[in-house]
């Protein structure tokens, strides 16, 4: 992966001339490559990884897992239904996956009732969609790269030779 | 109690009482860490766990697990084309700094003479003393902090039995290129000096190939090579190092090492010979960082103004701070106590190294920048 790439998704928030330092390029350079980056849909968004566990916040809401059994169309294969199940606001990813069930669905509500109706109103009732499974996430402990702990204190002593 | 007279004359380090000062302050940034920020790579902590599990607690040989010292013999045989034999020729440590202290006890008789090229790590002036050697210093200050093979000739006389070599430079990041290296072994060999190579940053080198001494021409038998997998492989703690060397000179280390140290942890060998299996991709992910990290250091020092050559390793920096009109230990004094920034003063490497300061980036980017930041700071005010 480009250099670049690999910085900004440790941190984003590096600047241009933060980055141009580490890489002994012109801040100019990495802000034309960021750019061209950000055209082509290579980097798509900048946010923040947020521990939502530590949010005391009733309204931080449940996740679930959905296994999709589907009925593939013709000439669209799986695509054309994952894109309508995919286009809810509530589905946060939608992946196509190989075994026993098609499309693993990742759906995001404010608790389990708003989620189980999303289910059996919605994805259930769509017409090529044969069967639905429904896991509730229990427990984050690591989310793309992350573990979701407090920050580690410093383990080693201040000074050493 | 009188203790030895011998320890007694041990100069103690002149910056004692700052360390004390620094380990005595909060919030404090440090940049004055000899050692990765990384902790060890979680496959080679599990294997460390999985040892105790299995019930690993027992002694292992002298010479070191045959499993690690085997791997030893793949990596060296891989990487650089060395071939050492696990049998005869290779001895797992604590540390490259027993391994220091052994070689030393084992090739020295009273008044030996051990050439030091300074600014140094610390141990080696006072190890070589303590084994009954003289060392003999060389101020690289002037020669971009590289031993030059004149100022090496110059400082060889009937006395002197060997030199520590140490690149990268742990503290000034100063690495050799073969050229380089290979100007300054046929001097060793000329003299048929012994050549105690501390090769511990040489996997962290970043401008070109790292050449360890032994691979050169005609220098494998007038060298006890040096490693460990503390800085690399993120292990300090673990306390793993190996020499490799000529058979008689490992034998006598071996037989020093017996009656002092038995063995290096067996949880720590096994932790180590893992991450020669799967460590690779981690020392390679941690390379990339911290070379990005020099470059930043780098970039943010010139800009305010003080003046540093490029370090080609290791993850140190060492500016000179002579245009602040302070010296290395008040410098130092005066950022902890204004911007609560610590570094180590250049004196605590030899005399020589007044005027500079080490700056460690083994630190997240984070602090990094925070602690820059304060340096800029801090020289705007004086």
């Amino acid at each position: 992966m480009e250099e670049i790439l690999e910085i900004l998704e440790k941190d984003a928030r590096l600047t241009p001339e933060e980055i141009a330092k580490m890489l002994k390029k012109k801040p100019q350079q990495i802000r034309l490559a960021i750019k061209k980056y950000e055209k082509e849909g290579v980097i798509l968004k900048y946010k923040a990884v947020i521990n939502k566990d530590l949010i005391r916040d009733e309204d931080s809401g449940v996740r679930a897992l959905i296994e999709v059994n589907i009925i593939p169309q013709k000439d669209a294969g799986f695509d054309k239904i994952a894109e309508r199940i995919y286009s809810f606001p509530e589905v946060t990813s939608c992946y196509l996956i190989s075994g026993t069930y098609d499309l693993l669905v990742i759906v995001e509500g404010k608790n389990i009732h708003t989620v189980s109706s999303f289910v059996a109103e919605k994805l259930s009732c769509l017409e090529n969609v044969r069967g639905t499974s429904t896991h509730f996430l229990l427990k984050k402990y690591k989310e793309d790269g992350v573990i979701l702990k407090h920050r580690e204190e410093n383990k080693r002593i201040a000074i050493s030779y | 109690m009188k203790i030895s007279k011998k320890v007694e004359e041990i100069q103690p380090s002149g910056i004692r009482a700052f360390f004390d000062l620094v380990l005595g302050m909060k919030d404090v940034i440090s940049l004055g860490v000899g050692e990765p920020d990384f902790v060890t790579p979680w496959p080679v902590r599990e294997a460390g766990i999985y040892s105790l599990e299995q019930g690993f607690t027992s002694y292992t040989s002298n010479k070191g697990l045959y499993k690690l010292r085997l791997g030893l013999h793949r990596y060296l045989k891989t990487k650089y084309g060395l071939d050492y034999s696990p049998d005869e020729e290779m001895l797992i440590t604590v540390g490259v700094s027993e391994g220091l202290d052994l070689v030393l006890r084992t090739i020295i008789n009273p008044g030996d003479r051990i050439i030091v090229p300074q600014p140094s790590y610390v141990s080696y002036g006072p190890v070589t003393e303590l084994a009954g050697g003289l060392p003999i210093y060389i101020d690289t200050t002037k020669d971009n902090f590289k031993l030059t093979p004149e100022k090496l000739a110059k400082a060889i006389d009937k006395k002197t039995k060997g030199i520590i070599l140490n690149y990268p430079v742990n503290p000034t990041g100063v690495s050799y290129r073969k050229k380089e290296l290979e100007a300054l072994s046929r001097i060793i060999l000329k003299h048929n000096l012994i050549c105690i190579s501390d090769e511990v940053y040489g996997d962290l080198t970043y401008d070109f190939e790292h050449t360890p001494m032994p691979a050169l021409p005609g220098l494998k038998k007038n060298t006890v090579y040096f490693n460990g997998f503390s800085k690399s492989f993120a292990m300090t703690g673990w306390r793993v190092g190996f020499a490799c060397g000529p058979k008689d000179i490992i034998a006598g280390m071996t037989k020093i090492h017996q009656y002092t140290i038995m063995c290096v942890p067996i949880t720590s060998q096994m932790a180590a010979a893992e991450a020669l299996v799967s460590g690779k991709r981690f020392v390679e992910e941690m390379k990339r960082e911290y070379r990005r990290r020099r470059e930043f250091v780098l970039g943010e020092l010139n800009q305010m103004g003080l003046s540093c050559h490029s370090p080609q390793g290791a993850f140190y920096v060492f500016p000179s701070i002579k245009n602040s009109g302070l010296s290395s230990l008040e410098f130092s004094q005066k950022l902890l106590k204004e911007e609560k920034v610590a570094v180590v003063p250049g004196t605590a490497f030899g005399a020589c190294g007044e005027g500079y300061i080490r700056i460690s980036y083994a630190s997240s980017m984070e602090s990094l920048k925070e602690a820059l930041e304060r340096i800029k700071r801090f020289l705007s005010k004086s």
